[in-house]
């Protein structure tokens, strides 16, 4: 698999395999043009026995499946996390953000809730809407179509809902609520929350014959091995290295974009992490798909005295407008729940409904919104189950807290599932003055100069934090739960966590018609340099409350076809 | 009629295709109790057993190589877990779950526990020695437990002991995950899933005790099962017609 040094003028080089990777990788490739794909880490099968961690049991890894290693424990199936090992980053001005990277073949696709909103027509126009940032250059018609292929090609479960800025799509039926789901619902509604049936690219009936169904392990973070859930790897990557377009080049640390006299790109270079050694693929069109920050690192490290600022950034903006989802949590006991009855009820790996934004942003007193996903259930346990849980007895009358023996044992039957969650995710700002920038004193150990953040949240996410907290108390209060910990409030920006923890980041390319204050164009091309793309979630112009992966599918396809369009063009 | 199959055989039937929509034509569920034989011969496999990269195999391997806590040490462990969770008529003890031998590797995985561990068997030592004249592992059951008694109760704990009391909840929050995590622990639990099959709603019978029920319209939207093996078709309202 591995290639060192090779003299093949490629018709493209795409950098990165995760979702905008893959999906360009596939499609291009199906087109007939020759493809050399560039992955940091390793190559990555869930259906080869020596990559699987599902349907393991927690005893299987000495640490019972706890974090110490992989950030989201032994069995999630990304490798990497915040931290990695040699590849530091660093943070400006006291400021905070954390970067999640999974250096392998599909990238974060191996860790994601596979939740799949398609963004709406107002989040592509919210500068017209509240003049808090600006417009797309493009609408939710011209990506539509993509949509519409992407729900064909990858599956996803969800239900005509015929909300406004929650557009629908070609969906699989969803599986039936969870009990503690049921509890939401009541719960939710009785709060004037809305709650639909939730949009997850996972399988429930097939869609071709190379991918199994899902089989209702609730473990799609740790890799499916019949390929039922949506990841790069496994939908993208891997089925169309069986033709012959593509070459792909793992453990390959791409350090920057190489440029001719007329500062076009003419491939990119990178380190073989295997020999250390640095090599140079060539390629007539040059695809970045890193991830936002990464490929912001790639440009801004192509500096030479064409481009001095950098590769695409004669506007100063590549980094710029850096912003991930808000989050915020809070769970409860639910006494209803105590002493259940067991039952397999693991279903997919994630919820089985959720509550898209709600409310109208305008009457608020921040700035858009936010979605609900909730959690509970009698999950599979692994390190951290059974602690405290005698303190649950704090809410049961005349129980003792603490204590040993068959008591315990007793507890912690009693206890199992009782304990229901939620969490928001929502739209920030996107803001020029949160970016990442190179940093002039650090390298890595590859010896590639590395990113420096810099990332506040405004009044407007911890205002929506607040508001987050105040239903989240509101809807557990009706299920009839005992709210679990403090309320948090503004010392800790009402529990909302640091940037980058949601591993949503986006808009450090974003795009735009006006040079001077975009980095890419609607098509995702680099203003300054056109044979150049982006197809991760860097050209994003706003986040909206959405996951963005399946923004980035359309994207990329959507990209992916003008780059055909344009080979047919030259050959003819 | 039940038809069974193990864990591995269902797997196997679901990576071909169709057996998952006969079980539900069949009503059956597959066994809950996996074959522990099977989960060794997996262990054979290359990443570990359970997928791991080789910069991680690296690491298992040098944790397990390292020791930390003294013969001593972990003979109080083990006397300390089997006090937390002693075997009774639900299930085994802590010791039969391999629980001590989790905590030592677990302070060598974790660092920040060694020195609350450590320092919590030294205090557990100085208290029954000056209560009794003896390490806390030489102690008569009886005097054992008095010592316990006096930390296990965070709501009652006499102040000057709450050192003490705060060392045994790390030990039963360390034994208690260690054990939930077992074959042993998870079965006295009564966590059943981990096992290929179809998900197709609560049971009636729960419902009825929570007095909830499905409302019909979000059950319209939902997967009917027996369709499970059926590709989709949608008209171009993006309605599922078939």
């Amino acid at each position: 698999m591995q290639i060192k040094e090779q003299s093949t003028q490629y018709d493209v080089c795409i950098v990165g395999s995760g979702a905008g990777g893959g999906m360009a990788a596939n499609k291009l490739a199906e087109a007939g043009l020759k493809v050399a794909l560039l992955e940091a880490g390793p190559f990555f099968d869930p259906a080869k026995p020596e990559y699987q961690t599902q349907l393991k049991w927690p005893w299987e890894s000495p640490r019972r499946g706890a974090g110490s290693t992989r950030a989201f424990g032994d069995f999630d199936a990304a490798y990497g996390g915040w931290e990695i090992e040699g590849e530091p980053y660093t943070r400006k001005n006291g400021t905070e953000f954390d970067w999640f990277r999974s250096r392998m073949l599909g990238g974060r696709t191996n860790h994601w809730g596979r939740i799949s909103l398609r963004f709406g027509p107002l989040d592509f126009r919210r500068g017209d809407y509240d003049g808090r940032g600006d417009n797309w250059p493009i609408s939710y018609d011209d990506v539509a179509p993509y949509y519409d292929k992407v729900d064909k090609m990858l599956g996803v479960f969800g239900s005509k809902e015929n909300l406004p800025n929650e557009p629908d799509g070609y969906f699989l039926p969803p599986p039936k609520p969870r009990l503690h789901e049921l509890h939401y619902i009541k719960a939710a509604r009785k709060a004037n929350v809305p709650v639909i049936p939730s949009r997850l690219s996972i399988l429930t009936r097939p869609i071709n014959k190379q991918r199994g169904v899902c089989f209702y392990c609730r473990q799609c973070s740790r890799a499916c091995r019949v390929y039922a859930d949506f990841s790069s790897s496994t939908c993208l990557v891997i089925p169309a290295l069986e033709g012959n377009n593509i070459d792909l080049y793992t453990n390959a640390m791409v350090r920057e974009v190489t440029t001719d006299e007329n500062g076009k790109a003419t491939g990119v270079s990178y380190i073989n992490k295997e020999d250390l050694q640095e090599y140079q693929v060539k390629a007539k069109t040059v695809i970045l798909a890193a991830s936002a920050c990464a490929t912001a690192r790639i440009l801004l490290n192509s500096k030479n005295t064409r481009h001095s600022n950098g590769l695409g950034n004669s506007s100063g903006l590549v980094g710029k407008y850096l912003h991930d989802s808000t989050g915020a949590s809070r769970s409860g006991f639910v006494p209803a729940l105590m002493n259940r009855k067991r039952y397999n009820e693991d279903g997919v790996g994630g919820m089985h409904v959720y509550t898209p934004w709600w409310l109208d942003s305008k009457k608020q007193d921040f700035a858009r919104g936010y979605h609900i996903e909730v959690w509970g259930g009698m999950g599979m346990p692994s390190y951290g189950t059974g602690f405290g849980v005698s303190e649950m007895n704090r809410f049961v009358r005349d129980a003792t807290v603490g204590g040993y023996g068959s008591k315990l044992k007793e507890d912690a039957r009693r206890f199992y599932g009782a304990v229901v969650g939620m969490s928001g995710r929502g739209e920030c700002l996107a803001r020029e003055d949160n970016y990442c920038e190179i940093d002039p004193n650090v390298v890595d150990k590859y010896g590639i100069p590395v990113l420096r953040f810099h990332y506040t949240w405004s009044d407007d996410e911890v205002k929506q934090a607040k508001h987050m907290q105040d239903t989240f108390e509101e809807i557990l209060t009706n299920m009839g739960a005992e709210l679990l910990g403090n309320k948090p409030g503004p010392e800790s920006q009402y529990g909302l966590a640091a940037p980058g923890r949601i591993i949503h980041e986006v808009g450090t390319t974003r795009m735009g018609s006006d040079p001077k204050k975009s980095v890419t164009n609607s098509k995702q091309q680099l203003h300054d340099v056109d044979n150049v793309y982006v197809v991760d979630g860097g050209p994003f112009v706003s986040q909206a409350d959405k996951n963005p992966t399946w923004t980035i599918l359309a994207l990329s396809w959507r990209t992916s076809d003008i780059i055909i369009d344009n080979f047919k063009k030259m050959n003819i | 009629m039940k038809k069974k199959l193990d864990r591995r055989e269902t797997v196997k039937s679901l990576l071909l295709g169709g057996v998952a929509g006969g079980l539900v034509l069949q009503g059956c569920q597959p066994g809950a109790e996996s074959d522990t034989k099977s989960e060794t011969a997996e262990e054979q496999v290359p990443g570990g057993g359970y997928g791991r990269t080789e910069e991680e195999m690296a690491r298992d391997q040098a944790l397990k190589e390292q020791e930390f806590l003294t013969a001593h040490e972990l003979a109080t462990i083990t006397v300390l877990c089997d006090i937390i969770l002693p075997a009774d008529e639900n299930s085994g003890s802590a010791t039969d779950a391999g629980v001590p031998d989790f905590i030592a590797f677990i302070v060598k995985d974790m660092p920040y526990h060694q020195v609350p561990v450590r320092g919590g068997l030294m205090w557990l030592d100085h208290e029954s020695n000056s209560r009794f004249g003896k390490k806390f592992v030489d102690c008569t059951a009886a005097d054992q437990v008095a010592i316990i008694d006096d930390i296990a109760y965070p709501d009652k704990v006499d102040p000057g002991l709450s050192q003490g009391a705060k060392f045994f909840s790390l030990m039963r929050d360390l034994t208690m995950t260690g054990f939930y995590t077992t074959k042993i622990g998870i079965d006295d639990l009564g966590f059943v899933g981990n096992i290929p099959n179809v998900w197709d709603g609560v049971p009636d019978e729960v419902l009825k005790e929570q007095g909830l029920e499905y409302d019909q319209e979000w059950l319209s939207k939902c997967i009917d099962q027996s369709t499970r093996d059926k590709m989709p078709e949608w008209d171009d309202e993006k309605n599922l017609i078939g």
